[in-house]
């Protein structure tokens, strides 16, 4: 098996799928770029992150659309075109320009099944590139997964790994309702074991990606990364702990998260977004009214504070939660 | 209007700063000293400067992504901007918001914009201001090629038209918006017309002829004062460096850059028609010299500043909480 980039592994299912299924097409500024350039180059740019790479020369201009800046637009086409029996594949760039193109996303996309009475859905993919830890600033780094899965009708996807992301994105594409794909920048370059060929991670199923017995630790996207490293740490203190990447957060997985609380008793999330409405505060949440009576200490959350994303390299640390973070928590939690 | 010596030494004193800032920033980030990622504005400068020359402090800009040249031409601290591209603690913004959120609002900054197109709307908002306090000050929204496609942009455009405030929307037509051509995604190649087909006078400007630009400039403000209704300029100009510092730019034909920096620098051209104009070549080249000492010092002092420290962190979020 192959060690492939979540980059490259999001690019392989885009291959794949567009190769099987006719109906994909690919949509979003700078998918291929050099449209309209003076080198003739026609390919300049594969996507700002590399991601749909390839799709334009082996598929053509029909079926991957380099679109003006114009997110209403670029959302709202896929929703139409959805409807009208496509399978879009909308990229959005960075996750925080999800704001210019909102109501085409909660309004229009989310309902269309329910408004019209179940009679047709919405397969779109939307990608949308997130996190801090680039320096980027306050409107390019944000973990902006909770404002879309708190959204009925959208499913949200937010895979920590190059397999998960190849398996998850294939079957984002073969799903019936709108998906908004979360893909970490600062993972698009982290390798893992990728196959070749196809196959499909199923949404709302959590991965034990660590086994223990005194904490369960749940973690999403990058933070799945620092939580193995604070886990390693406190595991030369004889503390091991079970580690839950969700993969998606809607649908959630809050059974598998359930039973491991029922057996370890403590709970820290671990979550990029800030606290208030967030992923980590919903999990809490459940673990609280669901599994108040196996728990043995108070839930720790570990989360970016409750502001925008700093800009300095000393601030941007400083807000993102880090694996010495996670390590106090579990030391916390293990103090009761 | 014949224009006065210092007005025209100021101007040139302004674009040079933007040159020597931006071609300095461009060596310095090789090093990996300066977070994040940056768009450079070299070999638009004649735009900025053209622009704000005749703005005072009560009259506002809202700016973009390729925000430098615009806050220099309107007055923002130099070394203050160059410590907030270092992200430290006294940078213009405390380090909080980097190369792409400058603002200085004592300046009638307000801000450069992460968000395409977010500007504008913004910009109609402190016009509307503009109007109320009656004093024939104006509001400039900066945008480029790209922006015009923003539906946010329409939006501000016809608002500004209906509301009949002063603001005047400034499109710098560089040929890209990344990595895609303008004459590809404009779909009617023509942004000065779109404008104009909201309602509002506008015209398309050599946007590497200072002279060009600043007239094109003194007749939308003077169109502002008159009718009371916004105005738009489209700037024809180039960008003498890829999208943001990395990009490989291979939209772009080889010599394109090379060809452009003869032909459409525009503090080359300040200078062919200078002497027309009553300057010295000797004093420029004192400007000159006088600039590079001034970006010398503040990268220099940025380097030398300290970062901000954690406790900063939460605070500004809000004023109370
Ligand atoms: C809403 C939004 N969409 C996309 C981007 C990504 N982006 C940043 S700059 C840019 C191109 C802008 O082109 P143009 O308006 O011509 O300005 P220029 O970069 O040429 O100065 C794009 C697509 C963004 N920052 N915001
Ligand atoms: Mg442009």
């Amino acid at each position: 098996m192959a060690q492939k980039s979540m980059r490259d592994a999001i690019n392989d299912a885009l291959h794949l799928e567009m190769a099987r299924d006719p109906r994909v097409i690919v949509l979003g500024e700078d998918v291929s770029g050099g449209a309209g350039g003076t080198s003739g180059e026609r390919e300049a740019s594969g996507g700002i992150f590399g991601v749909t790479k390839g799709l334009l020369p082996r598929f053509g201009a029909d079926r991957v659309l380099d679109t003006p800046i114009s997110e209403s637009a670029i959302i709202g086409a896929a929703a139409g075109a959805a409807l009208a029996g496509l399978r879009p594949v909308a990229e959005l760039m960075f996750a925080d320009f999800v704001g210019v193109s909102f109501d085409q996303l909660y309004n229009q996309m989310a309902k269309f099944r329910y408004m019209f009475g179940g009679k047709t859905g919405c397969p779109a993919v939307v990608r949308l590139a997130m996190g801090a830890g680039m320096n980027m600033g306050a409107q390019h780094s944000q973990a902006i997964y909770p404002l879309l899965a708190s959204v009925p009708g959208l499913k949200v996807v937010v895979p920590s790994n190059a397999y998960d992301a190849k398996g998850l994105m294939l079957t984002a594409l073969r799903d019936d309702d709108p998906v908004m794909f979360f893909e970490h920048k600062a993972l698009y370059p982290r390798k893992s074991e990728v196959p070749d060929g196809d196959y499909t991670v199923p949404f709302g199923e959590a991965a034990l990606v660590r086994e223990g017995e005194h904490v369960t630790v749940v973690a999403l996207a990058r933070m799945v990364v620092f939580a193995e490293k604070a886990i390693d740490a406190v595991q030369k203190d004889g503390i091991t702990c079970d580690l839950i990447d969700p993969r998606t957060v809607s649908p959630l997985d809050a059974d598998t998260i359930l039973e491991s609380v029922e057996n370890t008793g403590r709970l820290v999330v671990v979550d990029e977004s800030p606290p208030r409405c967030s992923i980590a505060a919903d999990i809490a949440a459940i673990v609280a009214s669901r599994g108040f009576r196996s728990l043995r200490a108070p839930i720790q959350m570990v989360t970016a504070p409750h502001t925008p994303v700093p800009f300095a390299r000393e601030l941007e640390r400083a807000y993102v939660p880090s694996p010495q973070r996670i390590e106090q928590a579990i030391r916390t939690v293990m103090q009761e | 209007m014949k224009l006065t010596r210092d007005l025209l030494l100021d101007a040139y004193r302004r674009m040079k700063t933007i040159r020597e800032f931006e071609e300095r920033l461009h060596v310095e980030i090789q090093t990996g000293e300066i977070p994040g990622f940056t768009h450079l504005y070299s070999g638009q400068e004649a735009v900025a400067v053209g622009v704000c020359a005749p703005l005072g402090p009560l009259d506002y800009i809202v700016s973009t992504h390729r925000g430098h040249g615009h806050c220099i031409a309107k007055g923002c601290d130099v070394v203050g901007m160059m410590k907030e591209i270092y992200g430290r603690r006294d940078g213009l913004c405390k380090g909080k918001g980097g190369s792409m959120h400058i603002a200085d609002v004592t300046k009638g900054m307000l801000g450069a914009n992460g968000i395409v197109g977010g500007g504008p709307p913004i910009a109609v908002g402190a016009a509307i201001a503009c109007k109320r306090r009656g004093d024939g000050t104006v509001s400039v929204a900066f945008g480029g090629d790209g922006s015009c496609n923003q539906g946010t942009v329409f939006e501000a455009m016809n608002l500004a038209v209906v509301l009949k405030v002063p603001a005047i929307f400034v499109f710098e037509n560089n040929g890209y918006s990344e990595h895609t051509g303008a004459d590809y995604a404009v779909g009617s190649r023509d942004i000065a017309g779109r404008a104009a087909a909201f309602g509002m006078p506008a015209e398309r400007v050599d946007g590497s002829d200072f002279f060009a630009v600043h007239e094109a400039m003194q007749r939308a403000i003077a169109h502002t004062r008159s009718a009371g209704g916004p105005a738009a300029i489209e700037a024809t100009t180039t960008r003498f460096y890829g999208h943001f510092e990395g990009d490989p730019q291979l939209y772009r034909a080889k010599d394109e850059v090379r060809r452009q920096r003869e032909t459409m620098d525009c503090l080359k051209r300040f200078r062919a028609v200078a002497t027309d104009h009553g300057l010295a070549a000797g004093e420029l080249d004192a400007i000159d010299a006088e600039v590079l000492t001034l970006i010398d010092a503040a990268v220099a002092t940025a380097k030398a500043s300290p970062p901000p420290s954690d406790a900063e962190l939460t605070t500004d979020v809000y004023l109370s909480y």
